[in-house]
């Protein structure tokens, strides 16, 4: 018997580490070639871990939630075949890096769960009832709370049931201390009225996955960047009144336009003017990075949390084209399946609440960017004309800059033309 | 009719009613106890304690016989050894006598009097008791049944003669040139396994595919191995017949096929039953479960002051959880907060090699739900071991994964039962697999082993 080693592998430019999210096998469990054997997650991409041998789990190198090195040995499988280990385990690696792991984004693998091996479980002969009764009551052996015999007598001569005490001891273990501070407490509501009572249960969550990237992410863009936010109200009627049209005329295989398309194609013409804030600041090597290219990141929430995919190239996109892509994008985001490419690399980002949007937001920028663009509700609010107050479509822009590279007066200067171009969308499509 | 009253009776002076009555005598409590028998019950006249001394004696036996037969790996030699069953019975006689003394003695000093005879309920409150010297009428306020258990007898082989239960067994006067064990279960096996070594040719019958079908396959393993060195005939999926004592043979049915062995003497272990016949159970009437009397959780039965404690509740049919319901129940007749909060009755089969369970085993844990981490550590790699011809078994633990708080720990090996005290303390006390890892077991020991198994489980055993 032989044994293989699979490390983790490289799975993107320049990433030294990766999250482990999901196992698929446990040590014990036969595998096939190509099995998926784990997932692993980079910055908001997971990237499962097929396996190129057939033969059996031995060692799983991390748990769930551990951040493994590239390269760093993740299983161990035996094998059948020649014993020389260290051959075949040094080798096969490099043999793997051309297998292109498949990239998915964060969300449960359906598929890879149904490649699972059929768990074989050997059930003990029901023998007597001793045996019988024994396996009953283990679901109330689990229920009970982990005390010392000590903690147990205390609570019980003090008329306290431990099921209610929190536990601070290691695995959740009830401590004297505990179940001082709980009769401590508890002595005062004692005789609060029935119904309303005081709850004291505190539900951990360990933060893994995408949500730990967001956490990373968000930590790294507030604590790094000096925001300045800017708001400003746009008379969205004009715009409002074309997109009605565009949409009652269009042709049927043209998708239903949102103000979004408008807004990126606004964008792509305010940064032709004023290309500073469509660029990427390397602060560690002091360089900012102007793109020519617009890539558009539109956050999005989905059920495992919020993601950016990117619409590529709007500078080359009509609004239809723009309109495409987004909903394609989207769809791929929410159902998990947006590839890697397809969720980074943005240069400058929309936030959009929607119907939800609220009067102002403070969109956290999407580092290393140095501007997003966070669209507030749309409403009708009275608008003094001059002579009379008429009814207008007023959206607010909440828009922030990354305060080191972009002054105050330019970010301003630069939500002004985009508000001409939204309030006189003609603008949007003349020629320039 | 002379007539008592007190506030607690307990009935039956058993590990379980013994203990029960002498914690009651320490809080304070009118108690007394009644017996028919000899106080110590099954466990210390004809359980446990003269098992182990026969168990014990046989195994010092066959060591001399290894040596005696040029085996002795240590190099140790000697010439025909031999052995005088009734010496050795005597001596275990004498064991037990001392320890039924030293109960009486300790009923005594706390305050417990002491009835001797057979109990009958007359009600819920009141209980008769024929003495030697007349009926005795006893009221008590509380009243605790712990008759005990009693070995199952099969219908076609009633004990007598040559067919004997393990207290026969016990006090046999000479050793049977061969002996049929009819049940491979604990009790059957180590007393099996005495007799083998003292020189019987003892056949085990089991009706189950595989010997001690209570524990998994891993733990009985080296069992069976032993019982084939020993030459221990096993034939499971084998069911007995019947007797015939003129040609000193048992006629069973192995697999569908007539089988004939050899038998001086059959040994019926097939179980033992609640003792609620014979003390007039009938006119109070209690709720059963099974042929058990029904208990909660502070071993209080359908009627109200009347407790229940010991094998007459059920399984496990253990000394040590008599006694701990015993001591629970003489608190709650005192006035004291009580109920049954145990996490785990760890259990001791005296086999050769020894086996220990604590908690959950792993086929437990897993049907359960739970996401479980096994460690496992063999004797093979304890240096102790070896230094006492005990390489065989391991010691296995099975911890949580998600936060790996100890569920269950199994240990298969020589003398492992003294392993059992750690085994139940982790779990009392809620233990991670880290804190045992963390815990100094001392070199050179066994019970490093136990160490090793939890780092084994955390993936970092050291010796392996």
């Amino acid at each position: 018997m032989g044994e293989f080693v699979i490390k983790m592998p490289d799975v993107g430019e320049g990433v030294a580490e990766a999250e482990l999210v999901e196992w698929h096998v446990k040590p014990g469990d036969p595998v096939r070639e190509d099995m998926v054997l784990a997932a692993v997650m980079t910055d908001k991409a997971t990237v499962e871990i097929p396996s190129p041998v057939t033969g059996t789990v031995l060692w799983l190198g991390a748990e769930v939630g551990d951040t493994v090195a590239v390269k760093a040995p993740l299983v161990r499988i035996e094998i059948a075949g020649e014993s020389g280990a260290a051959a075949p385990a040094e080798e096969k690696p490099a043999a793997k890096a051309e297998e292109k792991p498949a990239v998915k984004a964060e969300a449960p693998a359906p598929v890879a769960k149904a490649t699972q091996p059929a768990k074989v479980e050997v059930k003990a002969p029901a023998t007597n009832g001793a045996h019988a009764n024994g396996v009953h009551q283990l679901g109330e052996r689990l229920k009970k709370a982990l005390a010392s015999p000590a903690v147990r007598l205390r609570a019980k001569e003090s008329g306290v049931d431990l099921r209610q005490v929190t536990g601070t001891g290691p695995a959740g273990r009830i401590t004297h201390d505990d179940l001082d501070q709980f009769i401590a407490r508890g002595a005062q509501p004692a005789l609060a009225p029935a119904g309303l009572q005081r709850k004291t249960a505190v539900d951990e969550i360990k933060v893994t996955g995408l949500r730990r990237r967001i956490a990373e992410k968000m930590s790294l863009s507030t604590s790094r960047i000096p925001h300045i936010t800017y708001v400003e109200e746009v008379d969205m009627t004009a715009l409002e009144d074309l997109r009605t049209t565009m949409n009652r005329d269009r042709k049927p295989d043209q998708p239903k336009l949102t103000i979004l398309p408008y807004l990126m194609r606004a964008l792509v013409r305010t940064i032709a003017d004023q290309p500073a804030v469509n660029a990427t600041f390397d602060d560690g090597a002091g360089i900012i990075s102007r793109h020519h290219a617009v890539h558009i990141g539109i956050a999005t929430q989905t059920p495992a949390g919020l993601t950016v995919p990117v619409v590529r190239h709007a500078e080359a996109r009509g609004i239809w084209d723009c309109a495409n892509e987004l909903n394609r994008l989207a769809e791929a985001a929410r159902t998990g399946t947006a590839t890697r490419d397809e969720l980074t690399g943005s240069t400058i980002t929309i936030s959009s609440l929607g119907a939800l949007g609220g009067i102002v937001s403070t969109p956290v920028i999407n580092h290393p960017e140095v501007a997003i663009i966070g669209v507030n509700k749309l409403a009708f609010r009275p608008v003094w004309d001059g002579t009379q107050f008429v009814p207008r479509k007023i959206m607010n822009l909440s828009s922030s800059f990354d305060h080191r590279v972009i002054d105050g007066w330019d970010a301003a200067v630069f939500v002004q033309r985009l508000k001409t171009l939204l309030e006189t969308p003609a603008l949007i499509f003349v020629e320039a | 009719m002379k007539e008592i009253s007190c506030k607690l009776l307990v009935i039956g002076a058993g590990p379980g009613g013994y203990i029960c009555a002498i914690r009651a005598g320490q809080l304070g409590i009118d108690t007394v106890i009644v017996e028919k028998a000899k106080a110590g019950g099954t466990c210390l006249n004809v359980g446990c304690i003269p098992s182990k001394a026969l168990i014990h004696a046989a195994e010092e036996f066959h060591k001399l016989r290894a040596a005696a037969s040029g085996r002795s790996p240590l190099g140790l030699s000697l010439a025909n050894p031999t052995v005088d069953l009734a010496r050795t019975i005597a001596w275990k006689d004498g064991i037990v006598g001392r320890l039924n003394g030293g109960v009486t003695g300790l009923l005594k000093k706390a305050g417990v009097k002491a009835v001797i005879g057979t109990a009958r309920f007359v009600d819920g409150k009141t209980v008769d008791v024929e003495t030697e010297t007349g009926l005795q009428r006893i009221r008590a306020e509380a009243i605790v049944i712990a008759t005990g258990s009693a070995p199952v007898e099969l219908p076609d082989l009633p004990f007598g003669g040559s067919i004997i239960s393990s207290t026969e067994a016990l006090s046999l006067k000479s050793v049977p040139k061969s002996l049929a064990v009819i049940g491979g279960g604990y009790i059957g096996l180590e007393l099996g396994t005495a007799f083998a070594k003292l020189g019987s040719h003892v056949t085990v019958l089991e009706a189950q595919p595989r010997i001690l079908p209570l524990y998994d396959a891993d733990l009985t393993k080296p069992i069976g191995k032993r019982l084939g060195e020993l030459g221990i005939e096993v034939f499971t999926r084998t069911v007995a017949k019947s007797y015939s004592a003129e040609t000193g043979s048992l006629q069973a049915e192995h697999n569908g096929r007539a089988i004939d062995v050899a038998a001086e003497k059959v040994l019926v272990t097939v179980g033992r039953k609640p003792v609620t016949e014979g003390f007039g159970l009938e006119e109070i009437d209690l709720d059963r479960t099974g042929r058990f009397i029904r208990i909660d959780d502070q071993c209080r039965t359908s009627m109200r002051g009347i407790y229940a404690i010991g094998d007459v509740t059920g399984e496990p049919m253990l000394a040590h959880r008599a006694m701990a319901q015993g001591e629970m129940v003489a608190e709650i007749v005192a006035g004291h907060k009580r109920n049954w909060d145990k996490r785990c009755i760890p259990a001791v089969c005296f086999t050769d090699p020894e086996i220990v369970t604590a908690g959950l085993s792993p086929d437990e844990a897993r049907a359960s739900g739970i996401e479980i981490k096994i460690g496992q550590f063999p004797f093979q790699a304890n240096g102790r071991a070896m230094t006492t011809l005990a390489e065989d078994g391991f010691v296995r633990i099975v911890a949580r994964a998600d936060n790996h708080l100890v569920l269950g720990i199994q240990a298969v090996g020589h003398g492992v039962s003294e392993l059992s005290a750690s085994f139940g303390l982790a779990i009392e006390m809620g233990a991670r697999l880290e804190d045992i890892a963390g815990t100094i077991h001392a070199h050179p020991t066994q019970s490093e082993a136990f160490q090793e198994s939890a780092l084994k489980a955390l993936g970092h055993a050291l010796h392996i």
